[in-house]
């Protein structure tokens, strides 16, 4: 009797606990995605302005959509989209491939420079990320890349340009992949080169993905470089730098539901490339700590 | 730490330098003056050519531009810009004066270009030696061809590092370089320096340092908030992203997916996107207060100093700073905390532990232990956390008028303001600098303090 009263209890304060776990974490998620809510309901709101007195819009409309891609007298949206594009595609190139050679070489090969060079860049993940901007801009300045369509190769350079420095995940791993594969191979006369393009290479899709993915998606994400780059070359400016204007001091009344609209078409694509990585993320995390 | 330790060398080479100018034959010595001479004479001939031609280069480089540009790097340029009336035209014509900032980056760069003519020099001196002992010993000495096909395999780390080497130079070290040069010299708005500057030594570093000064003041009121951010900015996140971690992951819970999901979806969204809707939802008219007003927790005309009170506005950005930043941490602690080992819960339990002594006593000794190094990089990164600052605040509120920097404003903000808007660039290359020395002290000593880095792979 005692021991079914007890079980009993025991039981009833799982099921109390469960019930607060679940309350709280209803209560967070709502804390969460209010915010996401808003936005989406905004881009659909119908009353222009920034300011509103309710919480959901009176009345619905696309408008604010047509809007953003036909209206490109003073912020020209596809332009900028456009812009964007083209910065992270020939970016994303560069970057993935600079990213996967470099964490081939200090995971699998052992050369004289390999110590100093990982010193070296923790050494300089510790500067400020923009205090050399404004120097990479007075170089690019310098070689001539800060005017015109040429600020698009200047973006391209400046995206790429570090890419050989973030090489812990990808690194982290290689190190997972059986080192007995390389040996095996190396018997059979593979060369290194080969052994990289035809064994690792293909072995490490999901690190690929990863790589390409993080590295297409940070011109669309990056605000600060591209403001210290295009300056007031209001034709080159990347979406985000766009969508910031948008909400400033002149046009905030009448973009800002555009603005709104903007900010949910960037969101989803960024958000399927996010969902598509999140694995790798936490794997290579899991890695990278472990390592 | 491994830095500081002298570097033992893993990679003993018969073919030194030092042996290579002691024990050289005729033709390696005659390589440190014709560079790529000894490579020629032992039948390298394209090696030899090449480098022959790095010699060439660089000998023409310094004596067209590279004395000239050394030479004005001690005085940075003296002629300023003049107004000269021009009789035949009937205008003013400017003359081109002296750009102190070009004369610095071209000197800097040439600097660096004569370093690595010298790593350069080395590395001929040393080819031709070895060609030499190979001969002598009667090896083979590759040709060209076997050269280049070498870069495919026993040196396919020159092939595959070089490229993002010369990346990381023209756009990480050269700016760098460049930047910390900066710090010396009185290139700023203040006195119209901003043609023509000169070296002043360490004073900016004194004018910082000097707390009398409103900019020294100014200083340490920023520092002491960035200290007080990262710290609230990194364990807050940390400690909520474990706690909602644990409670998604605990047996009793449904729909771990949905809950995940839920989470995640606000990482999904840009994080600049995120922080600007934050920014406009928590305005005096925003989304926030006009919710507040409609459910009558405040008064219909009055709305809350999310970011025009000093204090208001710092617990906003770590309050928002965690709003955006758990998610990620959800992400990043899941897998981790996983692999906590089961016994050690089930030994708890038998013990009779509850569920806050059971966090406090492993989940959180444990998480500690692995996750150090990432505990750091976030530190450094919060210390850096331009973005939340930026887009959120902007700095704001600025309570002194005649300082530089608002209430909310981080170390790099206030670099960014100086540099940007002030165009006070020497004042915001000190700030860099420093921020640098805190971190890098930060991270060593914190590093060696750690367990993970005393006991490697225990617990």
């Amino acid at each position: 009797m005692a021991a079914q009263k007890k079980y009993h209890s025991a039981k009833r304060r799982k099921f109390i606990n469960n019930t607060i776990v679940h309350i709280v974490l209803g209560v967070l998620a709502c804390i969460w995605v209010f915010p996401i809510l808003w936005v989406i309901l905004t881009s659909f709101r119908a009353e222009q302005g920034s300011y509103v007195s309710t919480f959901f819009p009176k009345s619905y409309t696309i408008d604010n959509y047509i809007r953003l891609f036909t209206d490109t007298t003073i912020l020209n949206f596809p332009k900028m989209f456009m812009n964007t594009l083209i910065i992270a595609i020939f970016s994303c190139i560069i970057s993935a491939f600079y990213v996967l050679a470099v964490s081939y070489c200090l995971s699998r090969l052992r050369f004289k420079l390999r110590k100093p060079y990982m010193n070296m860049a923790m050494i300089l993940g510790l500067f400020p990320g923009f205090m050399s901007m404004v120097a990479v801009y007075f170089i690019l300045k310098a070689i001539g890349l800060t005017e015109g369509n040429l600020i698009r190769v200047a973006l391209i350079l400046c995206y790429s340009g570090g890419a050989g420095l973030g090489f812990q995940i990808a690194k982290g791993f290689f190190d997972t992949i059986p080192i007995a594969v390389d040996e095996a191979a190396l018997l059979d006369g593979c060369t290194r080169w080969q052994i990289f393009s035809k064994i690792t290479l293909p072995l490490s899709k999901p690190i690929i993905v990863y790589t390409v993915l993080t590295a297409f998606m940070s011109p669309w994400l990056d605000f600060i470089f591209a403001r210290v780059i295009c300056r007031a070359n209001s034709d080159q400016f990347t979406v985000a730098l766009g969508l910031w204007q948008m909400l400033d001091m002149e046009y905030i009344d009448s973009w800002y539901t555009c603005f709104a609209a903007g900010a949910v078409l960037i969101s989803i694509p960024i958000a399927i490339l996010f969902l598509i990585m999140q694995r790798f993320y936490v794997d290579g995390m899991s890695g990278a700590v472990k390592g | 730490m491994g830095i500081f330790k002298k570097r033992v060398n893993d990679f003993p080479t018969p073919w030194t330098f030092t042996k290579a100018v002691k024990e050289g034959a005729v033709e390696t010595k005659l390589s440190m003056l014709l560079m790529g001479f000894g490579n020629i004479v032992h039948g390298q001939v394209i090696k030899g050519l090449i480098y022959l031609a790095v010699e060439v280069a660089y000998i023409v480089f310094m004596a067209v531009n590279g004395v000239h540009f050394l030479g004005m790097l001690g005085s940075l340029g003296t002629e300023p810009q003049r107004e000269i009336w021009d009789e035949a035209n009937q205008v003013y014509i400017y003359t081109k004066g002296d750009q102190s900032i070009l004369i610095l980056l071209y000197g800097v760069a040439t600097v660096l270009l004569t370093l690595l003519m010298i790593w350069a020099w080395k590395g001929a001196v040393k080819s031709a030696y070895k060609a030499e002992c190979l001969q002598k010993e009667g090896r083979h000495v590759n040709n060209f061809r076997e050269d280049l096909k070498s870069l495919l395999h026993e040196n396919l780390h020159r092939l595959l590092m070089t490229p993002p080497m010369v990346f990381i130079f023209l756009f990480t070290i050269l700016p760098l370089i460049f930047m910390i040069c900066m710090a010396f010299t009185n290139y700023s708005k203040i006195d119209n320096h901003l043609m023509l500057f000169d070296w002043v030594g360490l004073d900016n570093f004194a004018a910082l340092f000097d707390s009398s000064s409103i900019l020294g003041s100014t200083f340490w009121s920023v520092l002491g908030w960035t200290l007080v951010w990262a710290f609230f900015a990194t364990f807050s996140n940390y400690i909520c992203g474990m706690i909602l971690s644990i409670m998604i992951n605990r047996k009793g819970t449904r729909a771990k997916g949905f809950w995940r999901f839920c989470f995640v979806l606000t990482c999904a969204v840009p994080m600049f996107v995120s922080l600007l809707i934050m920014r406009t939802m928590l305005q005096p008219e925003g989304a926030v207060n006009v919710l507040l007003r409609n459910l009558g927790l405040i008064a219909q005309d009055a709305s809350l100093p999310f970011f025009t009170d000093p204090t208001w506005a710092r617990v906003t950005v770590i309050v928002i700073n965690v709003w955006v930043g758990v998610p990620y941490t959800l992400l990043q602690l899941t897998g981790v905390l996983q692999n906590i080992p089961g016994e050690l819960y089930e030994a708890a339990k038998v013990d009779g532990a509850n569920a806050f002594q059971t966090f406090t006593k492993i989940t959180l000794p444990y998480m500690l232990y692995v996750t150090t190094p990432y505990l750091i990089t976030t530190f450094t990164g919060n210390v850096n956390n331009f973005n939340v600052i930026y887009l959120l605040s902007g700095g704001d509120p600025v309570t002194d008028l005649s300082s530089t920097a608002g209430k909310t404003d981080l170390l790099v903000t206030w670099l960014y303001k100086l540099t940007i808007d002030k165009q006070y660039y020497n004042i915001g290359a000190v700030i860099g600098i420093l921020t640098f020395v805190i971190l890098a002290i930060g991270a060593l000593f914190t590093y060696r303090n750690s367990k993970s880095y005393k006991e490697e792979g225990g617990f």
